[in-house]
């Protein structure tokens, strides 16, 4: 799936998740955000600049993972993102969709 | 005298035990065996418990039973691993050396990590079944329990057989019916996942099922905590749900020889080579079983078929040569569903569970994702197996790797 977002053609899995993940900008952040009625403060960035970050290093991520990052308790992280904190989260920092590996 | 050190003896440190003693010449191999515990669980037997259908005698035996001759079995708590100076430092102030370090230490259970687990209500309205002490406690509750909500919650992942609270629920559905008091008990399965198990065809059908048995789903429920007054679960999206008896899967997570080592993940288990099974850090450690963060199921059969990848690539990096031999997270899990039936799985890293029929030489064929009597006997003969084979380290007749044969691939997934 191809979407065009701040002047960049770029491609999406089936559930709508980024592909090329150096592909990301905060500007393209902020338009996703937008497709989920969430605009974007300096705390969610910080959140998705984390979730990048442990990403890259391959690290598992987890909704505890991030309520232990020091940025936002899970409480928080539920109010920045309701309704599915870590798929949304996930969705706008550019990386895959998240995995529950059981 | 070189030395292979494997922490931890459970179910994946007893069967690399076996393994290793065989093969190495105990003139020039000397292998270690380092746990705290004198008793082996059958673990798959704790969830029979809480209905009576096993006792507590049947699912211990002394670990002395099943360690080699020849293997030094030592009862003695780790305190942490020092993999830079390849040894294991005891709570004893004694040190281990070793050549090469096999971790097994599996997962721990956390149940304090949920507020409201551990408080007045624990073990008398709160309880789990993935150990002895909370496997009898609710049998005890059960035996005398007139009826009213049952609640099953799994609050985090991973968590070990990840089926092991969908047979609680289906296995508690059946045995209020055999009481006769089916209609007087409300059963509810909450859970952080979307769906009654992760991967989708496994668990459209599994939830086809809860919802045929008349059993409650309720998704995408993160516990925040127990409010014990109000007898609730809590999520952090401020969702409730009330019970009479709770049944939660404690938080799992890694040991705590894992975090004092600072070896683990965020949930204390050892980033490790999913392919080769080879700590991702440091070239004569490998890690067996739960400890290992692969991205399968933490179960005893993932351990079993893991064990056989593991071995070859020890083998191989002793003698020298390039780690070849490469696992693909197969685990293979029957699925009790109660009144004597059983569904089983099978899959790996990239395949899902899938429907078909599952090949087992002299006993199979067993349905695949499908509800069977046959499935349940394979479940109840794997105790038997259990002891007698898979521990000692013996064939069983499944080969390590995952196999296509007998498996059907639905419409929906191949236009993927």
């Amino acid at each position: 799936m191809e979407k065009t977002i701040s002047g960049q053609n770029l491609s999406f899995s089936e559930d709508g998740y980024m592909t090329d993940f150096s592909a990301w900008t905060e500007d393209i952040a902020k338009e996703l955000a937008k497709e989920e009625n969430i605009e974007l403060t300096d705390k969610h960035m910080e959140v998705l600049k984390f979730l990048r970050k442990k990403h890259e290093a391959g690290d598992s991520l987890s909704i505890r993972s991030v309520g232990k990052s020091g940025i936002v308790d899970i409480k928080g992280l539920y109010q920045l993102f309701p309704g599915g904190p870590l798929k949304i989260s996930s969705k706008l920092a550019g990386i895959p969709k998240p995995t529950s590996c059981v | 005298m070189k030395r292979i050190l494997i922490v931890g003896g459970g179910t994946a440190g007893t069967m690399m035990a076996n393994k290793l003693r065989k093969a190495l010449d105990a003139g020039e191999w000397k292998i270690t065996v380092l746990d705290k515990e004198k008793t082996h669980y059958y673990q798959p037997g704790f969830l029979f418990i809480p209905f009576g259908i096993y006792k507590p005698a049947d699912v211990i035996k002394p670990k002395s039973t099943f360690i080699p001759a020849g293997v030094e079995m030592l009862y003695e708590e780790a305190e942490k691993i020092l993999p830079e100076d390849n040894a294991v430092q005891l709570k004893n102030g004694q040190q281990l050396n070793y050549d090469y370090l096999i971790v097994a230490t599996g997962t721990s259970l956390r149940p304090e990590e949920t507020p409201g687990v551990k408080g007045n209500l624990y073990y008398k309205d709160i309880f789990d079944f993935y150990s002895i002490e909370g496997a009898t406690a609710l049998g005890k509750k059960l035996r005398s329990w007139e009826g009213g909500k049952l609640v099953v919650v799994i609050p985090e992942l991973p968590y070990k057989c990840p089926v092991a609270p969908l047979e609680f629920i289906f296995l508690a559905e059946a045995y209020f019916t055999e009481q006769g008091i089916r209609d007087k008990v409300d059963l509810t399965y909450v859970t952080l996942m979307s769906g009654a198990f992760t991967k989708p065809i496994a668990s459209k059908m599994l939830g086809e099922l809860l919802e045929e048995k008349n059993i409650n789903v309720v998704t995408d429920f993160y516990t925040e905590k127990v409010d014990n007054e109000k007898k609730q679960l809590v999520s952090f999206d401020e969702r409730t749900v009330d019970f009479d008896i709770l049944t939660i899967v404690p938080v799992n997570m890694g040991s705590k020889i894992i975090e004092n080592s600072g070896m683990g993940d965020d949930m204390g288990f050892v980033p490790t080579n999913k392919h080769t099974l080879q700590s991702e850090k440091y070239e004569n450690v490998f890690v067996l079983g739960d400890a290992a963060n692969l991205p399968t199921s933490k179960a005893g059969s993932v351990a079993h078929f893991a064990a056989e990848i593991l071995f070859d690539n020890l083998m191989h990096s002793i003698e020298g040569r390039p780690l070849t031999a490469s696992f693909d997270g197969h685990a293979n899990c029957y699925i009790e569903t109660g009144y004597g039936k059983g569904a089983l799985i099978d899959f790996n890293y990239d395949t899902e569970p899938l429907p078909g029929t599952f090949p087992l030489p002299g006993i199979g064929p067993f349905g695949l994702l499908k509800n069977t009597k046959i499935n349940h006997y394979g479940k109840i003969m794997f105790r038997w197996m259990y002891w007698h084979i898979l521990l000692k380290g013996k064939e069983l007749p499944v080969e390590p790797l995952m196999t296509m044969a007998g498996k059907k691939r639905n419409p929906i997934d191949l236009n993927k």
